[in-house]
Parts: C-alpha cells; sequence; structure tokens
C-alpha cells in the first residue's frame, strides 16, 4: 500500500515536472509569435491556444483517445514507429501538454507584451542576433512571466483529472497519478487512503506556490 | 561622408504620404532633423539604422553601402554601426549600468574602454545600479555611452532630451557637445528643440511632410534674413499679460527668464509654449561683467 502510495506520487509530479519541462520549449516561441507576428491568422492559432481554458477535459481526452486508438489514422502511424501513446504514460504526457498549454502561454505572452519594442531594437543596434537579444535581455526582463507560467503550468497538471482518466486510464505505476486515485479510492470508500493522497497535493502545491511568490516578491523588492 | 536617398511611404494624420529624403552629411558632421511631428524624422533615422525598410533608395556611409534598393542591398541592423539613442532610453532592465555597456562591446578593446566611457558621462559612482534607479538625466547618459561603445559610424539621436526638465537638458546638451567634439562622430539629431538645434548642430535639415525642404545652419534659420539684430535669443514662450496698450511677453531663455514687451496687436502672433527671437541692436543692450 505504502509503495503504491509513493509511486502514485511520484508518476504525478513527474509527469507535471517533464510536461512543465516541453512547454517551456514550447510557450517561449509561441508566445513570441502571437505577441510579434503580424500574420492574418493569428487570432486562429490564439484561440487553439486557449481552447483548453473553456473545453471541458474529456471532449480533449476523448478527442485525443481516438487519435491514440491504434485503429485510428494518426494512431496506426505512431504504433507502427513504435509509439503507443492510448493508456501510457507518453500518452498522458502529450495529453498534459497540450491541456496546460495556455497555463504556460498567457503569463508570458502578457509578460512580452509589455516590453518596449525599443528594449528590442537597441539590442539589434548594438550588434545582438535575435537569439540573443531573446536569451540575454528579453527572458530576464520577462522573468516574472516564466515563473507565473511555470508554477501554473506545473500546478495544473499536478491537478489534471479529466483529460487523464481518458486517455490514460487508472493503471498503477503507468498512468494512476494522485488526482485519479483520490477518485478511484473514495470510489472503493478507502477514505483514509484518499485524504493521504489529498492531503499531499494540498501541502506539497501549496508550499511550491508559496515559495514561488516569496521569491518573486524578494526578486521584485531588489530591483 | 554619409549619403542618404530614400523613399518611404508614410503614415500619418493626414493620409498616406511618400517621403522622400536627400541628405548628405559630411564626416564629423552635426545635422539636426527639425520639424513637426509626423513629418518622418523618427521613421528617417529608423530606416538609417535598418528598423525599418524604405521602399527604395540607398544608403552610403564612408563608402559602404547599407541599403540599395536597385541592387537589393539590405545590411541587416546588426552588421550596420549605428550608435542609436531612443527616445524613451531604452537601457535592458535586468543589466546594471556597466553590464548594459559591458554587453555592447564586441571585443576586449572595447571592454576596456567601457570604463572611461562611464566616466566621461560621470556615472563611476552609479555603475553598478539597475537602470530603475537612476533619474531620467543618468538613463539618458547611460544610454548615450552605450551607443558609443562599438564606436559608430554615426549616432543617431531621437529626441533623446525631449522627456527632461530645463536645467538637466541644458547640462546634457553640453555633454553631447562635448562628446560629439571628443568622438568626432557624424550625427543626425532629432529636435523640436530651437535651442538645442542651435547649440548644437552644425547645419539644420528643415522636414515637412516627408521632405527635407532646407538645409542650412541653424542661426540662418531661425533669423529668417530678415532681423539685422545684432543680439538674438531665442527663447520659449512661458506667459502673455495683455496690460493695454501693451503686453508683456515672458520668455525662458536658456534657463533665465526675460519679460518683453509688445504691441496688443503684435501679441496674436505668438503662443504659450511656442518659440520666439528677442533681437536687439549692438548699442542697446547693456553689457556689465557678472561678479
Amino acid at each position: 500500500m505504502e509503495s503504491e502510495f509513493l509511486s502514485t506520487i511520484a508518476l504525478t509530479f513527474k509527469l507535471a515536472s517533464i510536461t512543465t519541462v516541453i512547454l517551456l520549449f514550447i510557450a517561449i516561441p509561441l508566445a513570441s509569435f502571437l505577441v510579434f507576428s503580424k500574420m492574418r491568422f493569428k487570432s486562429i492559432i490564439e484561440a487553439i491556444v486557449s481552447m483548453p481554458l473553456v473545453l471541458p477535459p474529456s471532449v480533449l481526452g476523448f478527442y485525443l483517445l481516438i487519435a491514440f486508438t491504434p485503429s485510428s489514422a494518426i494512431g496506426s502511424f505512431l504504433g507502427d514507429h513504435g509509439i503507443h501513446l492510448a493508456f501510457s504514460f507518453n500518452g498522458l504526457v502529450v495529453g498534459s501538454v497540450l491541456f496546460s498549454l495556455p497555463f504556460m502561454v498567457h503569463p508570458i505572452q502578457s509578460a512580452l507584451s509589455q516590453v518596449p519594442p525599443s528594449i528590442f531594437e537597441a539590442a539589434y543596434t548594438l550588434g545582438k542576433s535575435k537569439l540573443t537579444t531573446m536569451l540575454r535581455v528579453i527572458l530576464p526582463t520577462i522573468r516574472h512571466g516564466v515563473i507565473s507560467g511555470i508554477v501554473l503550468a506545473f500546478a495544473h497538471t499536478v491537478g489534471e483529472f479529466g483529460v487523464i482518466l481518458m486517455i490514460g486510464g487508472n493503471i498503477p505505476g503507468e498512468t494512476r497519478v494522485a488526482s485519479i486515485a483520490i477518485y478511484d479510492e473514495v470510489e472503493s470508500l478507502n477514505y483514509d487512503v484518499a485524504h493521504q493522497y489529498a492531503l499531499t497535493l494540498f501541502v506539497v502545491t501549496f508550499a511550491i506556490l508559496l515559495l514561488v511568490y516569496t521569491l518573486n516578491k524578494k526578486s521584485l523588492g531588489a530591483r | 561622408m554619409v549619403a542618404i536617398n530614400l523613399i518611404k511611404k508614410l503614415d500619418t494624420a493626414d493620409g498616406s504620404i511618400e517621403a522622400h529624403f536627400e541628405l548628405e552629411l559630411q564626416e564629423g558632421e552635426f545635422i539636426t532633423l527639425f520639424g513637426a511631428s509626423g513629418a518622418g524624422k523618427t521613421t528617417l533615422l529608423r530606416m538609417i539604422a535598418g528598423l525599418e525598410k524604405p521602399q527604395s533608395g540607398k544608403i552610403e556611409v564612408n563608402g559602404e553601402v547599407w541599403f540599395d534598393s536597385q541592387k537589393k542591398i539590405d545590411i541587416a541592423p546588426q552588421k550596420r554601426k549605428v550608435g542609436f539613442v531612443f527616445q524613451d532610453y531604452a537601457l535592458f532592465p535586468t543589466m546594471s549600468v556597466k553590464e548594459n555597456l559591458l554587453f555592447a562591446a564586441e571585443d576586449d578593446e572595447q571592454r576596456k574602454n567601457v570604463a572611461s566611457l562611464i566616466e566621461m558621462v560621470e556615472l563611476t559612482s552609479l555603475e553598478n545600479r539597475l537602470p530603475h534607479s537612476l533619474s531620467g538625466g543618468q538613463k539618458q547618459r547611460v544610454a548615450l555611452a552605450r551607443a558609443l561603445v562599438r564606436q559608430p559610424k554615426i549616432i543617431l539621436l531621437d529626441e533623446p532630451l525631449s522627456a527632461l526638465d530645463p536645467t538637466m537638458r541644458q547640462k546634457l546638451q553640453n555633454e553631447l557637445a562635448f562628446i560629439h567634439k571628443k568622438f568626432g562622430v557624424t550625427t543626425l539629431l532629432v529636435s523640436h528643440d530651437v535651442a538645442e538645434t542651435v547649440k548644437l548642430s552644425d547645419r539644420l535639415a528643415h522636414v515637412e511632410a516627408g521632405k527635407i525642404v532646407k538645409i542650412c545652419p541653424p542661426m540662418e534659420f531661425f533669423s529668417h534674413h530678415t532681423l539685422s539684430g545684432k543680439l538674438q535669443l531665442i527663447g520659449e514662450v512661458l506667459k502673455i499679460e495683455e496690460d493695454f496698450p501693451i503686453t508683456v511677453v515672458t520668455l525662458l531663455v536658456g534657463s533665465s527668464v526675460v519679460k518683453t514687451i509688445v504691441t496688443c496687436k503684435e501679441a496674436q502672433e505668438f503662443q504659450i509654449g511656442s518659440q520666439a527671437i528677442i533681437s536687439s541692436k549692438a548699442f542697446n543692450p547693456i553689457l556689465m561683467p557678472v561678479r
């Protein structure tokens, strides 16, 4: 029992960590695109990014499940390359990345849009490439937005339920994360175990948020 | 020498116009672009820096072609050696004064020069401070020093002093003049300020609706050839008080306040905030040494 509890909690945070890291690499270019591109169809991409905010998780989970099934076009293509996403940890990562996307993109997007264009231009006229400007000038400037994005995406993935239930099911050690376990234990009237999971999530997420906001405040004060 | 001949569509409040800028700057010359807002002065600076693309034309700096629409040459802003000073300073907020300058440096020699540049703008004691803790004048000096780090071929100043109070503005004008004399870099300044223009520039280019309509020494431009006064001061109208049959006009000349009298009819030509010339014949002023 004890080891199952620990492995479930570990799996939950492993999923959240991997999701957050992948999101960080996707969200920064995506947010830059949303802020700076003058493309006509930008609104469509903006809408797609924000969809998970309003869409019931079960809808996203349902479509992902259908896409992942080996009998579907995408599923069979992936299967031919040895990738099986339905009811697997990798599938959960894909689902979580999509579902937490707006939570990472939005804070970075709003921080980026507040950087005056002259900051970019000043770096360019000083001979700095776009990449150098982004890494050395812009990212440090918008670090509060990036940190907010990381925290929100991480916390949101830890708390995710619907998508995971749809595409991951409830396989211990593979796809059984804490939020699913709580539901499962309550169903079986194991309130003690449910309590264990719930309290752990409660304390850990609170501690993370508290730490981040304290650090954030300190670095703001030092500015 | 810098030779510019550029055509660019400008969107102004009165619809779009086709701007055509033709300008030649001699090596080490200081030219001020003077004219109303929306005439295209800033756009011209941005095109020279490569931040905006002209429709057609050519930019040549000391024999190097930066832009040529016919030969399809368009050097990236990173490769053009300009020092651009922005109106809002554009300092990097997470870097200290020193780091802002060091970030611009490309080699050890330029890095070594940073300390003396900071000293020149009198910021050595503040070199480890972040930009947000500096005053407007200090920020502008950092921006200026930063623009000089790469030893640019041309310095572009986009209304660098417009956000400062008159005393600070005067101090920085002197500093700009000093720096220009010391480095001798070809400089193009955008300004609305008459005193600044007269004090700093070798020539003034009057920009109107996307065209440079006149280039001449600044004093010649402001005195309009019509006055034969021996003493001319340019000031800003602060107050107009009618006291029939005369009107007292109070002006700010440099940092001193001067009162003078005009007829009520003449007073109608002046507005508060506009620029005016006080002129006088040589025998009129009383000159005394300051003790």
